[in-house]
Parts: structure tokens; C-alpha cells; sequence
């Protein structure tokens, strides 16, 4: 670091800080959906990364689709997109609930190498639909170009776009989850299955529209994750991992340890990735995770409910 | 002699098994294939290893590790470290710029043997190190996390992480490891040639000796008190916490056993295949052997042989003609095991292999037999 002057390391901070909130973003959005699935269902959803992708993909489709035929709409498609891709990706995931998933409740572990499969053939069907190579959308105009605070820090407009998509989205889940008598159903349910289906509460209507939203969530994720990367096939697994990481690390029943698990893996791995290579700062944080979790098995945020 | 029959064979049913795997494997592949075909299913057999690991850890033990693939890459590297290290003396090395290192150190500016890669200048120690550092890794793995009562799903994501780290890492650093080619040119294990024709045959033999040596000793500690307490542990942990246990102990003990299993698995297909690169470390390997382990059967020490044959058969079959196919039908082969057949090849075998084996004996046999396969058929809907 020795070679850098106090207000250059401010700015390197700055930018990279802000790199980091992009990937923060994602990762958030991306885990959001996965702490419900996973924290709330038990479900460990290896297609999650996939259904990432089909939002992704969906957005690819909807700008190809205006561009073609709707070019004066371009400005305003992003907006439809990613309502589109979360109801695009939630209804593939409504349909691999009740293909699947409910037949694999009592079988975690089971669940894990299903939706594996799953992912496979979701992978194998983007290749053969939109190709190999990478794709991505054709951005409009005021997503594009960045904002200077100082002549040194620049910051891009997509990622603060992202930013705000982000905070808006887990504003919903909170409320959806806490506020709703819809969330009080599916809290009930998580904590006691059978007293709640006893109440009167149809547990596998509450258990089908909670994987819907964790995936649509999903959906969003890749809606917002084309303003700052390309689409491949393989594009959910490269994240997957990372997601996981981020929900157990943060406690896997706490939507407040997703967000700040979420944060300070982005910012550990960005601010690393500015003085020592890429794939050695992903090393030192994924490591870091590691070496926590073996002292806290339980992450940041453990709740406090007896099972 | 009773106790080996008993114990390491499994009496009548088990031996019977061993015994037709044993003659598919030792006899029928090297007599009708060639010896191209044969180094193919002697790499299979490799995959074998950690699939027979995964039945004593995730089938009889209930836990699953989806990082079986760092085992199996440890034995696999430690392996090829040597060999590498043989093939790059400094007569063979004399153009590069230092003599005597490994080339892709060469190409990446590295001047010394890095200190890790010494010990490999001697079999011994590399054997040595492919039987105990995998063991010892899963010994710390496994004590950080039994210990702590951490187990199931954790235990599947921490593993999984464990995975990507050391596929990044061997990736990244390319001057140390290789990089993403792996370590290639292997060519001499003590100056004999490994690419001729009667090497490859006895590696293939070697292999499947350890094969069926490590399929006895794992169902030698299956049939033990140890394999009761492991099944015991996997259905009610609790239960057998309170009987006064240390379950932590006994899932260690487990986990490090199928990590040594895998390393071998791993030296063997080093020696056979020539290289060893991260595409056998990762998630996706890992994540295959498991699936290898569900489609033979999960509490199949000997189905999981099979599994891993039927499946590299068939990937190798259609990832030629037809690789976009491949891919639907290995997934939809996951959701199918673990769906319909959660005991895989076994499973279907003692449902409905009866059928089978009644017809081969009635065949064979005369008619005053079958009244008794009755009475008893009735015997069984009484009972």
C-alpha cells in the first residue's frame, strides 16, 4: 500500500467500496430469496443460481424484444423487465415446488443433490435456447454513464441503480415477512409445521408461494445482475456457492444477518481484490467464512427459537 | 475363517456379490477389451473410490460431504507431484532457464523448488503423504465441525465451500500448482515407463486389487459394533449422545477413513490417466461422485461400483454423439434417484432381482423344489 497517497487510498476505498456494493447487491438479492428457501423452508436449492439466470435471460429477451419492435419504448423496458423476471422466474420455481420440491421436505440432504439435477437441465436448456456464448441486454441510456463526487471517485449510475432496487426489494420482504399476515403464515409454519396446519393454515399453499417468492426474488437478482455483468449458461453456479455462504454465515433464519453477512463478504472481497489478485482475495475471504463458521456454527445472527 | 467370511464378506449374500463384481472386473474387462477400453474403465474404477467412501459416510454415516473431490484431487496431485518431479530432472529440463524445476514453475518465473514440493523427490514420503495428509485434513475438517455439533446441510455447504477454495487456489496459482492444466507430462514412476501397454495393464490390476481390498475392509468395519453405532448415530443422534457416546469421535473416525479411500482413488488415477488438473477438485466432480454413490445405492458398498461403471459408461457413450442430451439426462437422473429409487441399483436389485435369481433356480432345478419355495412364500404372507 505504500505507494499510494493518503487521499489516492480514499479514493481507491471509495471506488472499490462502491464495486463492492455492487456485488453486495447482487449477493443480497441473490441471498434473500435463498434465506427464505433455505432459512425459512430448509430447503437447499441448488437451482437457486439457475433461476438467477432465467431472470437474467428474461431481461436479454425483453430488450432484444423491444428493440426489434418497440424502439421508442427502449428508455422504460428495464422497469417491465424485471417485473416480468420475477414473475418469469416464480412461476418456474411454483412449478418446481410441486413438481419436486414437496415431495423432498423430509429429506434435505435429498433436496440438495434434486434441485442439483434440476439445475443441470435448466443450464442445458438455456445453452440450447439462447447458445453458449455470453449475452447481454442493450441497457438504456440512463442506467449508462457515472456520477464524480471528486475528480478522483467515480462512481457508475448502474450500480447505484442497483443500490436502490436492492433496498426496495428487501423493504418488501420485510414487510411481506414480518408485517403480513401472509408472513405470519409462513413464520408459523417454519416454527411448527403441524400446529399451524392444526389453526388452520394451509401449510402447503404457504410452503408452495414461499418457494414462488424466493425464487422470484431470484429473478430480480438477475435482472439487476445484467446492468453489471454478461449472461452465460453457467452464470448462476459461478454465484451459488457464494450465496449459501452468505446466508449461513449470516445466521440462516435472520434476514438482518443476510444483509450484513451479505455486505462484509462484498466488501472484504472487493477491497482485497484492489491489492492482491482476484482469485486470491476470493481465497482469503472464503477462508475467513471458513475458519468463522467452525467457531460459530450458528453465524452472526443466530435466532433465538429452540427447534 | 468363519470371522472373514462373516465379517469382511457379508455371508452368503455379500459374498456372492463380491464374487460376480469381482470376476466382471478382474476377468471379464481385461479378457474382452482392449487395452484402450480397459485404461477407461481402470479410470472409472478410480471414481469408485470416493463413490465406495461416500456409502460409509453419507449412506451408513448420514453425513454428506460434497468435497470428497479435494481428497481425491490431494492423492491425485501428491501423486503427480512425484511423477512430475521425475520427469523434470535437469537433463530432461536443460533448456529452461533454471534446470531441474518443474516446466510450468519455469514459465512462471520461479527460480527454486518451492519447500512443499521436497518431500515428493521420494516415493516414500509421497506415498506416505497421499495416505496421511488427506486423512489429517479431514481429521481438522472433521473435529472443527463434529465437535461443535455441526452437521447435515452445514456440513454439505462448509465442504462445498472447501471445494471452490482449493480449486481457486490450485487455479491461481499457477507457478506453485500447474494452474488450470494441471500437472501434465507424466511419464516414468521410478524410471519405469507408465504409458506403455503392460504398465497400463498393471496399474489396471493394481487398481482393482485396491478396489476390492478397500470394499472388504469397509464392510469388515460395517459389520462391526462400529458400523451398528455409525448407523445408530445417523437415524438418532441424540439417542446415542445419551447412552453415553462420543458421536463426535466416531463421525472423525469415518470422515478421515473416506478421505484416505478417496486419496487413493486419486494416486491411482494419476498413474493411469498421466495428469491430474482442478477439474476433478471442485463442486462438479464432487458433486458426481455423490451422485455415482445414489444411482449404485447408497448403502451398497458394491452398488456403488456399479453406479459409478453405468455412469461413466453412459457419459462417455453420449457425451460423444450427443452432448446436448447428456446433460438432461444426467439431471434428470438426479431427480429421478433421489425421487423414485432412493436406493438406487441395490435398492431396485433386492426389490425386484428375486424375480431373477427365482428363475435362474427354478431352471436349474427339479420339480420337487418348488413346493418348498411356496410353503415358505406363504410362510413369509403369514408372518
Amino acid at each position: 500500500m505504500g505507494d499510494y497517497t493518503s487521499s489516492e487510498l480514499v479514493s481507491i476505498f471509495a471506488m472499490q467500496g462502491f464495486a463492492g456494493i455492487s456485488l453486495f447487491s447482487v449477493l443480497l438479492l441473490m441471498a434473500l430469496g435463498l434465506a427464505i428457501i433455505f432459512g425459512q423452508m430448509g430447503v437447499i436449492n441448488m437451482a437457486h443460481g439457475e433461476f438467477m439466470a432465467v431472470g437474467a435471460y428474461t431481461t436479454y429477451f425483453m430488450s432484444s424484444l423491444t428493440e426489434t419492435y418497440f424502439p421508442s419504448f427502449m428508455p422504460y423496458y428495464f422497469i417491465f423487465a424485471i417485473v416480468v423476471a420475477f414473475f418469469v422466474a416464480g412461476i418456474l420455481g411454483y412449478l418446481a415446488e410441486f413438481v419436486l420440491i414437496r415431495h423432498l421436505y423430509k429429506r434435505p440432504l435429498d433436496t440438495l443433490l434434486a434441485t442439483w439435477g434440476l439445475s443441470l437441465i435448466m443450464q442445458q436448456s438455456f445453452r440450447t435456447l439462447f447458445g453458449a456464448r455470453e449475452v447481454s441486454p442493450t441497457l438504456p441510456d440512463w442506467l449508462l454513464g457515472s456520477y464524480q463526487p471528486t475528480e478522483t471517485i467515480d462512481i457508475p449510475l448502474n450500480g447505484m441503480f442497483v443500490l436502490a432496487l436492492t433496498a426496495v426489494v428487501t423493504l418488501g420482504v420485510f414487510y411481506l415477512l414480518y408485517k403480513s399476515s401472509w408472513g405470519l403464515r409462513v413464520r408459523a409454519t417454519t416454527q411448527n409445521r403441524v400446529m399451524s396446519g392444526a389453526v388452520g393454515i394451509n401449510t402447503k399453499k404457504v410452503d408452495r408461494y414461499t418457494f414462488a417468492l424466493g425464487c422470484g426474488i431470484a429473478g430480480i437478482a438477475g435482472a439487476a445482475f445484467t446492468t453489471i455483468a454478461s449472461t452465460g449458461p453457467t452464470t448462476g453456479t459461478l454465484y451459488i456457492v457464494d450465496t449459501f455462504m452468505v446466508v449461513v454465515f449470516g445466521g440462516a433464519a435472520s434476514l438482518i444477518g443476510t444483509i450484513v453477512s451479505a455486505f462484509s463478504i462484498a466488501q472484504a472481497q472487493s477491497i482485497l481484490e484492489f491489492f492482491i489478485s482476484g482469485s486470491m482475495a476470493k481465497v482469503y475471504t472464503l477462508f475467513a467464512l471458513v475458519l468463522i463458521l467452525m467457531f460459530k456454527p450458528e453465524g452472526l445472527f443466530a435466532s433465538k427459537v429452540r427447534r | 475363517m468363519n470371522f472373514v467370511y462373516e465379517k469382511m464378506m457379508g455371508g452368503k449374500k455379500g459374498l456372492t456379490g463380491f464374487l460376480i463384481l469381482a470376476t466382471l472386473i478382474l476377468v471379464i474387462f481385461p479378457l474382452f477389451l482392449d487395452i484402450f477400453r480397459l485404461n477407461l474403465v481402470g479410470k472409472y474404477l478410480t471414481y469408485a473410490f470416493p463413490a465406495v467412501s461416500l456409502v460409509l459416510l453419507w449412506g451408513y454415516g448420514g453425513i454428506l460431504s460434497l468435497g470428497q473431490g479435494v481428497f481425491f484431487g490431494l492423492g491425485g496431485y501428491g501423486m503427480a507431484m512425484f511423477l512430475k518431479l521425475e520427469a523434470s530432472s535437469v537433463e530432461n529440463t536443460k533448456i529452461q532457464s533454471t534446470p531441474g524445476i518443474p516446466d510450468f514453475m519455469d514459465w512462471n518465473q520461479l527460480t527454486s523448488l518451492p519447500w512443499f514440493w521436497e518431500p515428493f523427490n521420494s516415493l516414500t514420503l509421497t506415498i506416505l503423504a497421499i495416505l496421511i495428509l488427506p486423512a489429517a485434513f479431514a481429521y481438522i475438517i472433521g473435529a472443527a465441525m463434529f465437535k461443535r455439533r455441526v452437521g447435515g446441510v452445514y456440513f454439505a455447504i462448509i465442504t462445498q465451500v472447501i471445494a471452490v477454495i482449493l480449486t481457486i487456489l490450485i487455479v491461481g496459482q499457477q507457478g506453485y500448482t500447474g494452474g488450470i492444466n494441471g500437472i501434465t507430462d507424466l511419464r516414468t514412476l521410478n524410471g519405469w515407463d507408465i504409458t506403455t501397454d503392460s504398465a497400463k495393464y498393471i496399474f489396471y490390476f493394481i487398481n482393482v486389487a485396491l478396489l476390492l481390498g478397500v470394499i472388504l475392509l469397509s464392510r469388515l468395519i460395517l459389520t462391526s459394533k462400529f458400523g451398528s453405532l455409525l448407523l445408530a448415530i445417523r437415524d438418532k443422534e441424540d439417542r446415542v449422545r445419551f447412552s453415553g457416546y462420543d458421536v463426535s469421535n466416531f463421525k472423525i473416525f469415518i470422515f478421515c477413513f473416506s478421505a484416505l479411500i478417496s486419496s487413493i482413488g486419486g494416486a491411482m488415477f494419476t498413474l493411469q490417466v498421466g495428469f491430474m488438473s482442478p477439474s476433478f477438485v471442485g463442486i462438479v466432480p464432487s458433486i458426481e461422485m455423490v451422485i455415482f454413490a445414489a444411482v449404485g445405492g447408497r448403502m451398497s458398498l458394491i452398488g456403488a461400483v456399479y453406479g459409478t461403471l453405468l455412469i461413466n459408461f453412459g457419459k462417455t457413450a453420449f457425451s460423444e454423439s450427443f452432448p446436448e442430451l447428456w446433460l438432461f439426462l444426467m439431471g434428470g437422473l438426479f431427480i429421478s434417484v433421489v425421487m423414485f429409487f432412493p436406493n438406487g441399483l441395490a435398492g431396485l436389485w433386492d426389490d425386484y432381482g428375486h424375480y431373477i435369481t427365482d428363475r435362474f433356480s427354478k431352471s436349474k432345478k427339479t420339480k420337487e423344489d418348488s413346493p418348498e419355495i411356496v410353503e415358505k412364500k406363504s410362510d413369509e404372507s403369514a408372518a
